[in-house]
């Protein structure tokens, strides 16, 4: 699945940075009919989880109101130089990952 | 000296039949961007938030991906698309001499694709033409539409221009009527724009999902109950040029974001 992420590449320690995420998904909420009126079955990205060197530091559970094409964002206190990885996984099962590296000074 | 000749240019065109038909272009220009909210126009500026940047991003990768049995990839040719295609889809749609067609920046990438890598075209409207596209016009943001109309492309252009003028569908409207005559005004909750193009491929709330201008097009015939052609149709490729001389010095904007 593809996504982007922003994360800043460098901050001061103790800084409050933003985090943003967006991922390519149909977000198929379940009420739609194909044209021979089969319902499109549900498949949103229903969980979502942003580690910060290996602690979870952003979760998210998300259902059939929200829109195509998801992108979220949050803000964090940069720590320590390390890794933010972000994992989700819609209704279908696929699994999605992106990651991003921050070095952190002072 | 100067003076002189442009009096006598002036003198020409004074005095010289205009055709009924000879379109205006609207005055002043405004892109669909200016007729959105400010809501749908920050989220068209801030490129992150622009969802058709994750098609302009699969667009980035697709284009260092070999294809067809060539195994060449667009790169192979075109190298970085950052120079080679900057300004490419300002002077789109063009005559493609090989064939001696109208085509436009979709077609170009499929011609490329059976002549040059030797594989299958892509379907108009799937995801990977539509992030080749959007990828292509997104090197030449900001930067002024400007189609040259010359003798080899005249009767695209005539026949462009006689589909934007004429009456469709059980509505009996032509493009004109809202467009040309009719722009800046209420449409129930919407407000009419001056239909250009220069913002395609574009992120269409409404379809959650990006589109191209033939998608567009499509739309407005179902809107006045017309019949639809289907995307790709050289009819589509011909109202296209019409448009982008309509809209010379509009900058592109791909990808746009609408409602």
């Amino acid at each position: 699945m593809l996504a982007r992420v922003l994360v800043p590449r460098e901050a001061r320690r103790g800084e409050v940075i933003q985090i943003r995420i967006s991922i390519r998904h149909p977000m198929e909420t379940g009420f739609r009919y194909d044209n021979s009126g089969r319902v499109i079955p549900k498949n949103v990205i229903n969980s979502l989880v942003c580690r910060y060197n290996g602690v979870a530091i952003f979760r998210a559970e998300m259902g059939s109101g929200i829109a195509a094409n998801p992108q979220l964002q949050f803000y964090t206190v940069a720590q320590a130089s390390g890794e933010f990885v972000f994992e989700w996984v819609d209704d279908a099962g696929q699994r999605g990952a992106e990651r991003a590296v921050i070095t952190v000074t002072g | 000296m100067h003076l002189r000749l442009s009096a006598v240019l002036f003198f020409f065109f004074l005095v010289s039949p205009v055709s009924a038909a000879e379109p205006k272009r609207p005055s002043p220009l405004k892109s669909g961007a200016e007729f959105a909210s400010a809501d749908i126009r920050a989220m068209q500026t801030d490129d992150f938030a622009n969802p058709g940047m994750l098609w302009v991003a699969r667009g980035e990768t697709l284009w260092r991906e070999p294809a067809g049995n060539s195994g060449k990839s667009c790169a192979s040719c075109h190298r970085d698309a950052r120079d080679s295609m900057k300004g490419v889809a300002a002077r789109y749609p063009a005559i493609d001499p090989g064939a001696a067609r109208l085509v436009n920046l979709e077609g170009r990438i499929n011609t490329c694709r059976s002549r040059q890598q030797q594989a299958e075209p892509l379907q108009y409207e799937s995801e990977e033409l539509l992030a080749l596209s959007a990828y292509v016009a997104h090197q030449s943001r900001s930067m002024p539409l400007k189609v040259v109309i010359d003798m080899q492309n005249r009767r695209n252009f005539e026949r462009g221009r006689d589909f934007y003028y004429r009456r469709l569908g059980q509505m009996n409207l032509s493009c004109a009527q809202c467009h040309e005559r009719n722009w800046g005004r209420r449409l129930l909750n919407e407000t009419i724009s001056q239909g250009h193009g220069n913002a395609y491929p574009i992120y269409r709330l409404e379809w959650q999902n990006m589109g191209s201008l033939h998608r567009r097009f499509r739309s407005c015939l179902h809107g006045v109950r017309a019949e639809m052609l289907p995307a790709g149709h050289p009819d589509y490729i011909d109202l296209e040029l019409f448009l982008a001389w309509r809209a010379q010095g509009l900058p592109i904007e791909t990808p746009g974001v609408r409602r």
